[in-house]
């Protein structure tokens, strides 16, 4: 049982190269923490680093109290699940799971019990004496859970466990890691390129860029209210609508209160097709060009008459212009049609010129 | 594959046979030989088809060699050669595994020197260093020796860039995760890399067994006691310049137990055979 | 070339390439000094005193017809070793690639005389045609050829091409099966779908997808002729008759042991490493290029 503390955590390789500029978070005893943001973020980084197979360059790593910057992995209490799970390929499944156990000299009794304990838990006790290649994808990753389960460690670390697997065992494995965490009570890191995989399994969601952390917090929360426009094209799907306040249509609708907002956001799923123009939200007319039906909700992709209005807050987004809106599965406008959508000003997130604070209005 | 009527067929059949029969027909010539009478061979009389002298001559060979050129049993000439294929092929495994093994898994000052320096042994067989090496062999008192047999071939740039290939695809995760498991370099080696390598270490083992049980250069300048010889050697000198005195189905019998265990290795261990052969290539 | 993921340790490496480095050193490196600085001295007939004699050596060597005739001689058998063995075991290759009954055996049958020593390989030769009791000789002679290998240097030359050759099928035979199966199957039947005969398949399409696998196997068959046919010389006809099979590489070895003229010998020993240097190198181009292919 332990907390783990990162204090302004940095990773600058030998070239010069900063992959971590900076890093605080407080992940409290039996808390569940998830990094997210997309690939090259550093988050991987972060993780190996926790595990001590990167060297720390600055700031501190502290597991239950104790500073491990200098300490081997072996020694931190901790355990791993890799993406590829790297199991040992010519050691059976038990074997696999009481390597790490031997190495620490544990009696051969203890180890079999453990062993048994944790197949039992993970349904693998038929497969003890098979080697990895007899296993499917989804039992090699439950092998890798096993593997660490064993160690009782005082933290998990997972590496982008899930994303080996299809779309369908992925969500049962995600319920299934949050169910044995809760039951383990162990401190866990995850890290994940998924934002729906972060939501649905953080207690404290770390949302990074670049090196960064852009946010910390409770998945609600943060899905609530994104600090930058990069959280908030990040967390959602399909991603939030961002719009530059620039021209007058916009910013006249807002009021006065919102002058310093460069950028205003909204949800998809904040719109409604209307006539109605909400006292401070905001309204825009739009073209139909593409509808996503998917049954229980509705996709409509609308353009709008000028082309810059739309901030590309991420790179390989929508094209500039380009507004999202989900309406019930039950309606459908017609492509090519001139609609009026409309978002109440409740649901705005007003951002500065540069995407990097949000304003409270 | 585009289906090849019944008559091409019949051709490429055809062929292969021929193929096989031109591989095959001086080897059975030397099966036959070796079981009859060498004064019928030696009037140029010899038959086509198999004699009935076979166990004498093959007792003969084994046990007490020729009567004239040698006398040494051929079966100490194989015990030799086989000590050194051995200890060539178990050696040059050996100490080309843990060299990768330094290169690929550890940084440390001069560690690209050290690869080049075993590289470029490639070019440097032994044909092009024949007496300065005798010359240390020599003053190493090493002559006549299975140290002096085997040693100066042990170092391998090939078997060592094989398995610096083969680490380069083992995953990094395997290491961390042993790492984490608590197990340091030498446990990893141990536990993992070398289990995983053993298709790798049979594949090379077959390949350089046959190397190392047909080298003939250097047995032939180090070995000058009978008893020392190797097989290769040993057949070498049963042929006398005087072509009266050789006896040829000895001479024959010794060329088909030469070749037995190499050949052995082969057919036997086909696969093991090609992929080192295609791999040791690479 | 390194991995991301390593060990940290001061020694160990050190001690894990210890080995193979001292071998190196010693058996191969010291040596091959000896040579270069050998082939720069003069020993007198006692062996009593050397001097430096600069290129003396070289210079001597080259102006020797006999060691021209050699190099001559080694690149001759090379190609001939090379041409011959390479076409008679693409003939094969070619048959064997093809869906037959009992291809696995054919190869199995095919691939043995690898393991066969030079040697080995030149005694079985030279007693299948030795002049007075070789049972093929009988044949040839009955046939009219005046076969006398041990006398005459042209045919001792066409007997150890012959037995180079032979050993070399097997090696060829396999590099070539494992080309042409490597071709997708799919590119033989466009071709036959664009109305190619086999024949013309052969030349259009197997042959040009070929052509690594060729040139491949032509830098790995010199390197062969060049050093493993020392075996098959040695036991055949020990360069004679005259110096008509003294190749460079046999030279090496017969002016050290029987002329002893050691700085001979080691310029003679310097002028092949280069050799196998540009050899060496020829094959590391290749390699590359194989890969793009």
């Amino acid at each position: 049982m332990a907390n783990v503390t990162l204090r302004n955590v940095r990773k600058t390789y030998t070239g010069g190269f900063e992959a971590i500029k900076g890093v605080n978070v407080d992940v409290a005893d039996g808390q569940f923490c998830v990094l997210v943001g997309p690939s090259g973020c550093g988050k991987s980084t972060l993780l190996r680093m926790v595990a001590g197979l990167e060297t720390v360059t600055g700031g501190e790593i502290d597991i239950g109290g104790r500073v491990v910057n200098q300490i081997e992995p072996a020694d931190r209490d901790i355990a791993m699940v890799f993406q590829n799970y790297a199991l040992y390929p010519h050691m059976s499944v038990y074997n696999n799971m009481a390597y790490g156990l031997r190495n620490r000299g544990m009696a051969e009794a203890e180890i079999k019990t453990r062993v048994e304990e944790a197949a039992r838990v993970l349904e693998l006790s038929a497969m003890l004496e098979r080697k990895p290649r007899q296993l499917s994808g989804g039992q090699r990753q439950r092998v890798a859970m096993g593997r660490a389960i064993v160690r009782q460690p005082k933290v998990f670390l997972f590496d982008e466990p899930l994303s080996n697997l299809d779309a369908k065992l992925r969500i049962s494995m995600r319920v299934e890691i949050r169910k044995l965490q809760r039951r383990l009570n162990v401190t866990s890191i995850y890290v994940t390129h998924d934002q729906l995989e972060a939501m649905t399994l953080a207690d404290i969601l770390v949302v990074m860029n670049g090196g960064q952390v852009e946010q910390v917090g409770n998945p609600l929360a943060i899905y609530e209210k994104p600090a930058t426009t990069f959280v908030a094209s990040f967390i959602g799907a399909p991603p939030m609508n961002l719009m530059s306040t620039r021209p007058d249509e916009i910013k006249s609708q807002l009021g006065g209160s919102a002058t310093d907002a460069g950028i205003v956001g909204i949800r998809p799923e904040d719109f409604a097709i209307t006539d109605q123009t909400p006292a401070g939200g905001v309204a825009l007319p739009l073209t139909v060009e593409a509808i996503e039906r998917v049954g229980a909700e509705t996709f409509v992709y609308g353009s709008r008459q000028h082309e810059d209005q739309r901030v590309a807050a991420t790179p390989g987004e929508l094209p500039p212009g380009e507004i999202i809106v989900r309406i019930p599965g039950t309606e459908a406008p017609a492509i090519g049609a001139k609609i009026r959508v409309a978002a109440v000003r409740q649901k705005l997130h007003l951002f500065s010129g540069d995407g990097r604070t949000r304003i409270e209005a | 594959m585009v289906e090849d009527e019944g008559i091409r067929r019949y051709v490429a059949h055809f062929i292969l046979w021929i193929g096989i029969a031109i591989v095959a027909f001086p080897v059975y010539i030397a099966i036959v030989a070796s079981t009859q009478d060498n004064a019928l061979i030696a009037n140029g009389q010899m038959s086509l088809l198999p004699g009935g002298h076979f166990f004498e001559v093959y007792y003969q060979t084994i046990f007490v060699g020729t009567s004239g050129s040698t006398r040494e049993p051929v079966g100490n000439m194989m015990l030799n050669s086989l000590v050194m294929a051995l200890a060539i092929a178990i050696g040059k495994i050996a100490i080309s595994i843990i060299s990768a093994y330094a290169i690929v898994y550890f940084r440390f000052p001069f560690r690209m020197s050290i690869f080049w320096i075993i590289f470029i042994t490639l070019m440097l067989p032994v044909e092009v260093r024949i007496y300065p090496t005798y010359k240390i062999v020599a003053d190493l008192h090493m002559l006549d020796s299975y140290a002096g047999l085997a040693l100066p071939l042990i170092a391998s740039a090939t078997a060592t860039l094989l398995f610096r290939q083969f680490f380069m695809t083992v995953p990094d995760e395997l290491l961390e995760a042993s790492r984490i498991d608590g197990a340091g370099p030498l446990r990893f080696f141990w536990d993992t890399l070398l289990p995983l390598s053993r298709t790798n270490m049979a594949a090379l083992f077959v390949i350089l067994f046959i190397l190392g049980w047909n080298q003939y250069l250097w047995p032939l300048l180090i070995t000058t006691r009978d008893d020392m010889q190797t097989i290769q050697v040993g057949i070498r000198k049963m042929i006398t310049t005087t072509d009266a005195l050789t006896e040829w189905p000895i001479v024959m019998a010794t060329a088909v137990l030469a070749m037995l265990p190499p050949v052995f290795v082969v057919v036997a261990m086909q696969k093991l055979f090609v992929r080192g052969l295609v791999e040791t290539e690479k | 070339m390194q991995k991301q993921a390593i060990f940290q340790s001061k020694l160990l490496p050190y001690a894990l390439v210890a080995p193979q480095l001292a071998i190196v050193l010693i058996f191969f490196y010291w040596p091959a000094l000896q040579a270069v600085i050998q082939s720069f001295l003069l020993q007198d007939a006692f062996g009593l005193s050397t001097t430096f004699v600069w290129f003396d050596n070289y210079i001597e060597l080259f102006r020797d017809p006999a060691y021209f005739e050699a190099i001559v001689r080694t690149f001759f058998f090379s190609f001939a070793i090379a041409i011959s063995s390479l076409s008679f075991a693409l003939l094969l290759a070619v048959m064997a690639d093809k869906p037959l009954r009992g291809s696995m055996l054919y190869r199995t049958l095919l691939i043995w005389p690898y393991a066969v020593a030079p040697p080995v390989v030149g005694v079985l030769w030279i007693f299948m045609l030795h002049p007075s009791l070789g049972v093929v000789s009988r044949y040839l002679r009955a046939a009219g050829v005046d076969w006398n290998p041990l006398l005459d240097g042209n045919q001792a030359a066409a007997l150890i091409i012959l037995a180079a050759a032979w050993k070399q099928i097997s090696y060829n035979f396999l590099f070539f099966l494992a080309g042409l199966q490597a071709i997708p199957r799919s590119v033989f039947e466009a071709a036959a779908i664009d109305g190619a005969r086999p024949m013309r398949r052969f030349w259009t399409v197997t042959f040009p997808l070929l052509s690594p696998t060729i040139f491949f196997l032509l830098v790995v068959n010199i390197v062969y002729a060049f050093f493993d046919t020392f075996g098959i010389i040695d036991t055949m006809t020990r360069g004679g008759p005259g110096t008509s099979t003294v190749t460079l590489v046999y030279k090496v070895y017969s002016d050290g042991l029987l002329g002893g003229n050691l700085g001979s010998s080691a310029a003679q020993s310097v002028i092949l490493m280069i050799m196998v240097i540009v050899l060496t190198g020829i094959q590391f181009r290749f390699v590359e290029r194989k890969v793009t292919y």
